[in-house]
């Protein structure tokens, strides 16, 4: 069972609305004010409540170091519900009537999207959080992306994955691909497909899904009578759940199994599915490996874990959290060097520096992605169990590629016991 | 069955519709003006907000309310006209004024096929058919790569469309038609024949056929226009908010909403969805920005079953009582 | 054997475990609405109700879902009522079922749906029985024990009802109620009680399935939504107030889905549903199995 299991609605609203209000809690004079929607109920309020989490943990160092500028900080949000309808209104509120200084971004693509026309209209500098491939439709000037995938996830995706898949001692020669109907899960499997092929991997089975599937056993028995070398899956949490489960159920095997699943980064799954995720090799953004500790990370997430409980948020923070936390160092860095609360400038000082955050040193390419892509790809070792303790320490999730990020070697098969 | 519209009995006063027409011209006229002077775009989004549920009640109601045939799959409606607009963009390239025609048109076709292939039978099926189709046409947009499936679609809008103040604004203003338009004709429909036609059809269903009331023929004109007036509310949606994606067109938000507010309001005359759709609309959307929440729908939810158990002619129903 | 002949004997094997599931959960709705003629939409959000508390107490107590799902049974049964009182003072009496009182049942939906969004948040939920991951197989074809029990007991269930109801004293009446109400009051049994009790066991029956479903696969609130379409066109299919006709209907529908789902992927599963439902309320509205109106 997840820890998120009751949430105390009370609670949530009336912690929302203390926030909410403008004369903010004990905040000095003139205040900085960075206003956003974030999804803090709907479909995508797990991940949108623990960033928040992390927004907050940023806002007390900041204001503990005294302020930006020598003035304080103070975030000013609204819940988007998870849906994308309410959030033009939303960010046109903050800007042209609660008058904000700076604007960050919803989470996740489908929340972001509708927000850049608003966004683009006012020329406001806009950092997102985990926004897959939004800026290729508008190509905004002033947009700064904080999402590892960089700006060719067609070339560049696929590329880690079948990499760890070629150390395998028999050269693999069949792939399959399924993959959730959604943006960035079908760019991933364009990636796999495409270099797949180019590397001489032929596809013996190619299928996409709805959302809202939830029988995965038809699928994945049609998948194992294929006996693919190579399986990729590109998943969100309910349905990466699913698979899993039907994975097991079937004890299906394969010298490599994952991809880019987007669920075994998550705390609640890791519970949930313990031993299943033995010898699972998938996308991730962070681990706590010796080859990444960044300068505050592990601070960060001390203080993270002491309030994730209470928040009832992941307790683990190995995923988008430290990624929240960066955002809102790439805001505070470029504000210090140009010194005045100044959109073009803010803009062009992003473009043009590198930032030095709790997730490594990031530049930004032309259209706003990262410019050098950290795709991370990671393999569950050891597994026995659902318990996380583990996964706060080096050893559990192992990082495969990239070279100067590695720090163990691949196992085979899946379904093997830990 | 509800009682007729006329109540007590007497003779009613002739629809004078030079008066309505002005009215509402003048109001819309005079909530352009005053959303400039405020001056900043939020109150168009708002505003945007609920007058699409003014036409998507006052479309609602002319099936519901009218005659009686309770449509549940308003959402599908409403995104079948978004959906339109897309694929007429995409395809074509043609924006948004055409889009809003062919909107209207498919949702108006998906109307007059459901009603053909379920009026003949009882009131139930038709409803139950609704419901169904809201679910068979969302699986079919998110298999459909062409509009974006899951994934959803982008329109970039330009940033400004002089003469008005902004994007904001346009999208309001055609709104704003779009609702005097369809609460117009609500209106002109219920004082015609086939409102009264509607009226029979709702009271007693045999009956009117014994005396003649061609009911399938006006069964159908009714879903015909009602899903081509949900397919208007629904047509402009991907260019307001920039981007759609199935669980935002497919909301179920949108098909509670149109029962609710037409019921709440008064359903049966073609006042009832503008002050239903009014005040819920503006309910929920200072509720967005304050409590927000899933509590603000729930909240909805509750309105519609206190409203309909205790209230069933809603708010129009109890001032006529009171005179 | 041919690995496509497996997949396909497995395809309808799952499928009719899944359609003894869908029989469970159609059985609720074939006496309120095939019988008593109360079109209740909001069924399947209270078997997703069902299910949520299936999976809040058997977590708490630490008990196996598909006996919570039985025990819980009578909790609904009296829900049931409720709700069924409610309906017939406001509605029924005033002869307004047609418009308000379907605007009441959507609104009921509406109400039990959002509130399981906001009591347990959107997310999935299920719960695992000590048999969950073990699977019984009988040559090539795989027999997933979480599927099994719950679709043996769900027939069960069915079974024993369709019984009462050609046996007993009181199933007679609930089938008798909607024929002729009138004769049933010259026979001393008062109608209004009768609907209450049968409207009562109707929702019971969903809540079982619900539990029930838990089991098979993840619940989450929207769940109601897609079973919507599947538990009227079941029992549509069925023919309304056949039971039999019904189970047949469910079990067809189960394989239909998951052969689907095998061969062409899952992508298109949903519609399968509804567009049997379209094509026969089009066509033959009174149902594969019913007898003409």
């Amino acid at each position: 069972m997840t820890d998120i299991t009751r949430r105390n609605l009370g609670r949530l609203a009336l912690a929302s609305g203390a926030f909410v209000s403008p004369a903010a809690l004990g905040q000095g004079a003139n205040p900085i004010r960075i206003g956003y929607a974030m999804s803090l109920s709907g479909g995508l309020a797990a991940n949108g409540r623990s960033s928040l989490l992390a927004h907050k943990i940023w806002q007390e160092d900041v204001n503990a170091r005294g302020g930006i500028l020598g003035r304080p900080v103070e975030l000013v949000f609204y819940d988007d519900q998870t849906n994308p309808g309410t959030v033009p209104a939303l960010y046109t509120k903050l800007i042209d009537v609660d008058r904000v200084d700076i604007v960050v971004s919803p989470y996740a693509t489908v929340m972001i999207a509708p927000s850049m026309p608003v966004i683009m209209q006012r020329r406001m500098t806009y950092v997102s959080l985990f926004g897959a491939g939004v800026n290729e439709a508008f190509k905004y000037d002033r947009y700064f992306s904080m999402n590892v995938a960089g700006d060719d996830i067609k070339g560049t995706y696929g590329r880690g994955f079948l990499d760890v898949a070629f150390t395998l001692p028999t050269p693999p020669r069949t792939v399959s691909i399924l993959a959730v109907d959604n943006e960035f899960a079908q760019k991933a499997a364009e990636s796999v497909r495409h270099l797949g092929r180019q590397r001489g991997l032929r596809i013996v089975y190619d299928r996409s899904y709805p959302p809202t599937t939830v029988d995965f056993a038809p699928t994945i028995r049609a998948i194992a009578a294929t006996r693919p070398d190579v399986v990729f899956f590109a998943s969100y949490p309910p349905d990466s759940n699913g698979l899993l489960r039907a994975i097991s159920e079937q004890r299906m095997t394969a010298p490599i199994l994952g991809g880019g699943m987007i669920g075994p980064q998550i705390a609640a799954v890791q519970q949930q599915m313990g031993p299943i995720l033995n010898n699972l090799v998938n996308w991730d953004v962070y681990s706590p490996e010796p080859t990444m500790r960044f300068p505050g990370v592990e601070a960060f997430q001390e203080k993270y874990r002491a309030r994730a409980h209470a928040e009832q948020v992941d307790p683990l923070g190995n995923y988008l959290q430290p990624f929240a936390y960066a955002q809102m160092q790439v805001v505070e860095q470029a504000l210090a060097r140009v010194g005045r609360i100044d959109q073009a400038a803010l803009a062009a000082d992003m473009r043009a520096n590198e930032f030095k955050t709790v997730v490594g040193d990031i530049r930004f390419s032309a259209l706003g992605e990262w410019a050098e892509e950290r795709n991370l790809f990671v393999q569950f070792q050891g597994i026995r169990d659902g318990d996380l303790e583990k996964y706060k320490r080096p050893g559990a999730k192992v990082i495969l590629h990239p070279a100067n990020l590695k720090s163990g070697t691949l196992r085979t098969p899946y379904g093997a016991p830990a | 069955m509800s009682a007729t519209l006329l109540g007590t009995g007497t003779i009613p006063a002739p629809p004078r519709h030079a008066v309505f027409w002005l009215g509402a011209i003048g109001l819309g006229v005079a909530l352009v003006v005053a959303l400039r002077m405020i001056g900043n775009d939020y109150g168009y989004f708002a505003g945007y907000f609920v007058l699409q549920y003014v036409v998507l009640a006052s479309a609602w109601n002319i099936l519901g309310g009218y005659a009686g045939y309770v449509n549940f799959g308003a959402a599908g409606f409403m995104a079948a006209g978004a959906y339109a607009a897309i694929a007429l963009r995409k395809a074509t390239g043609l924006d948004l004024m055409p889009g809003i025609l062919a909107g209207a048109v498919v949702a108006g076709l998906l109307g007059l096929g459901t009603g053909y292939l379920t009026l003949r039978l009882r009131g139930v099926f038709f409803s139950i058919a609704t419901l169904c189709l809201a679910v068979v046409l969302q699986t079919l947009v998110v298999n459909w790569d062409y509009v974006g499936g899951s994934r959803g679609a982008y329109i970039v809008n330009p940033m400004e469309i002089p003469p008005f103040v902004s994007w904001g604004e346009y999208m309001f203003v055609v709104m704003l038609v779009l609702a005097i338009g369809t609460v117009g004709v609500a209106r002109a429909l219920e004082h015609s024949r086939i409102g009264a036609g509607l009226a029979a059809i709702r009271d007693n269903e045999r009956a009117a056929e014994a005396v003649g009331v061609p009911t399938l023929r006006l069964k159908l004109s009714a879903t015909t226009l009602c899903g081509a007036l949900m397919g208007l509310a629904g047509a402009p949606l991907p260019y307001y908010s920039g981007y759609l994606n199935p669980d935002a067109a497919f909301s179920l938000s949108y098909a509670v909403n149109a029962i609710a507010m037409p019921l709440i309001g008064g359903a049966g005359t073609w006042a009832g969805p503008v002050i239903g759709a009014v005040l819920l609309g503006t309910l929920q959307q200072a509720a967005t920005v304050t409590i927000s929440s899933a509590l603000n729908l729930w909240i909805v939810g509750w309105m519609l079953v206190v409203f309909v158990a205790l209230f069933p002619r809603g708010i129009m129903g109890w001032f006529r009582r009171r005179r | 054997m041919d690995p496509q002949l497996s997949l396909l004997l497995n395809g309808i094997v799952s499928g009719l475990l899944l359609g003894g599931l869908y029989a469970a959960a159609a059985a609720g709705l074939a006496v309120s609405f095939g019988m008593l003629d109360i079109v209740n939409i909001a069924h399947p959000a209270l078997m997703v109700m069902g299910a949520f508390t299936v999976v809040v107490i058997g977590t708490a107590l630490g008990l196996d879902p598909l006996l919570v799902a039985l025990l819980q049974a009578p909790l609904f049964y009296v829900i049931g009522i409720g709700i069924y009182g409610i309906y017939h003072h406001f509605f029924e009496r005033r002869g307004e079922e047609a418009l308000q009182g379907l605007a009441f049942f959507f609104g009921v939906m509406f109400i039990v749906e959002v509130g399981l969004v906001m009591a347990f948040g959107p997310e999935q939920r299920f719960l695992d029985p000590d048999y969950a991951f073990i699977t019984w197989r009988l040559g090539e074809i795989d027999l997933p024990l979480r599927m099994l029990v719950p679709a043996v007991l769900a027939l069960t269930v069915v079974g024993l009802l369709i019984l009462w109801l050609r046996r007993s004293f009181t199933g007679l009446a609930i089938a008798a109620v909607a024929q002729d109400a009138e004769a049933l009051r010259l026979m001393a049994v008062d109608p209004v009680r009768i609907k209450r009790l049968a409207f009562g066991i109707s929702i019971a029956l969903a809540a079982m399935a619900g539990g029930a479903l838990v089991v098979v696969q993840p619940v989450e609130p929207a769940s109601g939504q897609i079973f919507i379409g599947r538990v009227f066109a079941i029992v549509i299919m069925g023919g309304m107030a056949s039971l039999p006709g019904m189970v047949t209907a469910a079990l067809l529908f189960g394989v239909v889905e998951n052969v689907t789902a095998t061969f062409y992927g899952p992508s298109w599963s949903p519609a399968v549903a509804f567009g049997w439902l379209l094509l026969v309320l089009a066509f033959r509205p009174q149902g594969l199995f019913g007898r003409a109106a």
